[in-house]
């Protein structure tokens, strides 16, 4: 057999992993950098403004000067913190998000006169479990910064952020039971190669990938779910106390997160790599062109996300505590946890019924039963029932009783704006 | 339910959250392709100010470049900051002429009297709002500097209708 398809010797491996660790590393740090440059170009954007653009041409050399003013800046260690745990904390936030990238596959692979060569830094067979473990860890960083701070604003938004975090790794990790359902693995390949030959997960378990990607939203702290950091009510939150280059990694962490969830997303849910409509990247021996060609499609998916994440976060306001609450625990979960019966019942009675997986009878039925849910969900359940806490779904005799209780708002008349 | 929690009436069968949010979207990349962006350049490009701006004074002079300023001593005795410094000379001819005729820019509130009062049209404020300067001193100026300024002059009245209406 060919020698450039078959896995390569130990050492080989041992250099190969080298330099595909040295760059993703580059690649992703460049990325993060450039992402800050992103959000503000499209914030400004869509508030009708220009954005940075005095530096170099169309401003690209603006992440350089932010950098650089950062590095320079006076390091303000406040008197009353705890030293150690206040230095590690910037540094929590940001390594399981970049841990989390050696397990995700960016592209089929790549043929070499020394062996084949895995577009992966660690194509480790639980991959799906350790990037679950990994990304839970990151929260740690913003926990700890909050408590080390010893200020009461960083406090609380890190207690915010653990409450956050606990609410919607529930939900997150039920969404994902339904992909493991699908995939029959936790490998993150298997996965994407069950994705290339059945047809996308977003297609076939559109709900999970919902709720996956409301709950990446609230894990990666941005808007809508930005609580911790609240600057109307909690300053910057966790980072009040930082300064100076310890204060920038927590934004790189954040967009590292950002790119990290992105990537998770695709990988799970819009086939990773996976070059759509067609069969010719997935089957046959591995080619140059294959592996280029794949890497070029995870990068698109994964920008198009990053964008999505950047569009949210300039047109949705803040949740109040309690409906990010009540969206977590009384919409979020249940629903994950329903749909993972109707799920598995569903692959149950197909299995049963003995439709072969990846049949056209089998997506057909899936992909009608989540047009169906996804209707039920959007258009008929979202009728301000199911995200709005309960405080507020006040209505009829009730609302008389609150009224005669409150007589100083019982002379408004209805529709009155208050 | 807490104590003081403001309550909504809302009906509850109409609101959405999933479309809204659509619809939202929507119209934030709406703008964000919009070419039509509200940033003015600054450095690059500067708004037109307005004919009654009233900004850093500006000594007026004769053909020959002397200030027209007469040392009549109409400006300082009507400033209410207290910022014209004016000491009056007299030439060979019996002319007057300021010998020292310093604004102190910082204590100036602009309110254009000195340009009212002046009976040579010698004094005026300018058109002109960049001032920045290294230090405090650079903000008295001087006679020198007043007449060496190139700003239009600010017009207190339009001359077609001097009564504002």
């Amino acid at each position: 057999m060919d020698p450039m398809q078959l896995p390569p010797s130990a050492g080989v491996f041992l250099v190969a992993t080298l330099i595909k660790l040295l760059l993703v590393f580059t690649v992703y740090m460049i990325a993060v950098a450039y992402t800050t440059f992103a959000e503000r170009k499209i914030s400004a954007w869509i508030q009708d403004r220009i954005g940075p653009n005095r530096v170099g041409p169309w401003g690209l050399f603006q992440v350089l000067a932010d950098g650089l003013k950062n590095l320079m800046k006076e390091e303000a260690m406040p008197g009353a913190v705890n030293k150690p745990l206040f230095v590690l904390a910037p540094a929590l936030a940001f390594i399981p998000a970049l841990i989390a990238w050696a397990v995700i596959p960016f592209g089929a692979p790549l043929p070499t006169p020394w062996g084949r060569i895995d577009m992966v830094v660690a194509d480790m067979p639980i991959g799906f479990l350790f990037t679950l473990a990994i990304t839970s860890i990151g929260v740690y960083g913003i926990v700890i910064a909050g408590w080390s701070s010893n200020n009461k604003y960083a406090l609380l938004g890190g207690l915010r952020s653990t409450a956050q975090v606990i609410s919607y790794e529930l939900a997150m990790g039920m969404s994902c039971v339904v992909v493991l359902l699908m995939a029959g693995n936790v490998s993150l390949n298997q996965i994407i190669v069950q994705q290339a030959t059945m047809g996308w997960n977003v297609l076939l378990i559109s709900v999970a990938a919902f709720i996956f990607l409301v709950a990446g939203f609230a894990e990666t702290n941005r808007l809508p779910f930005d609580l911790p950091e609240a600057e109307s009510e909690l300053i910057t939150g966790y980072h009040t106390e930082y300064s100076a280059f310890k204060f920038s990694l927590f934004f790189i962490a954040e967009y590292a997160n950002l790119i990290t969830a992105s990537a998770l997303f695709v990988t799970l849910f819009l086939g990773g790599w996976d070059i759509p409509f067609t069969q010719w990247d997935n089957i046959g021996p591995a080619t140059v062109g294959k592996s280029l060609a794949t890497i070029a499609m995870f990068a698109a998916k994964v920008l198009f996300f990053m964008f999505f994440f950047i569009w949210v976060r300039w047109t949705l306001p803040r949740f109040r505590y309690d409906q990010l609450m009540s969206l977590g625990w009384k919409f979020m979960l249940p629903t994950a946890l329903a749909y993972i019966v109707i799920v598995a019942s569903t692959i149950l009675g197909l299995d049963a019924l003995g439709l072969v997986r990846g049949s056209w009878a089998y997506l057909l039925t899936m992909m009608g039963l989540n047009l169906v849910l996804v209707v039920i969900l959007f258009f008929i359940l979202d009728r301000g029932r199911l995200i709005s806490p309960a405080d507020t779904r006040v209505s009829g005799a009730r609302l008389e009783a609150l009224r005669r209780r409150a007589p100083r708002r019982a002379n408004f008349a209805p529709g009155e704006i208050r | 339910m807490g104590i003081n929690v403001k309550v909504m009436e809302r009906p509850v069968g109409e609101v959405s959250y999933v479309r809204a949010t659509l619809s939202g979207l929507a119209l934030t990349f709406k703008h964000m392709v919009h070419p039509h962006k509200v940033t003015l350049q600054y450095p690059d490009e500067k708004w037109g100010l307005p004919d009654r701006w009233r900004g850093t004074h500006r000594m007026l002079t004769t053909e020959t470049g002397a200030a027209k300023c007469v040392a009549c001593g109409l400006c300082p005795t009507v400033c209410p900051a207290n910022c014209i410094k004016l000491v009056p000379g007299e030439d060979e001819a019996g002319n007057r002429y300021p010998l020292v005729f310093e604004i102190d820019e910082f204590r100036c509130i602009f309110c254009g009297y000195c340009q009212e009062v002046c009976p040579e049209e010698a004094i005026h404020l300018g058109r002109h709002y960049e001032n920045a300067e290294f230090n405090r001193e650079r903000f008295v100026y001087d006679l020198e500097r007043l007449t060496a300024q190139t700003h239009p002059v600010s017009e207190l009245w339009d001359p077609a209708d001097p009564r504002g209406e």
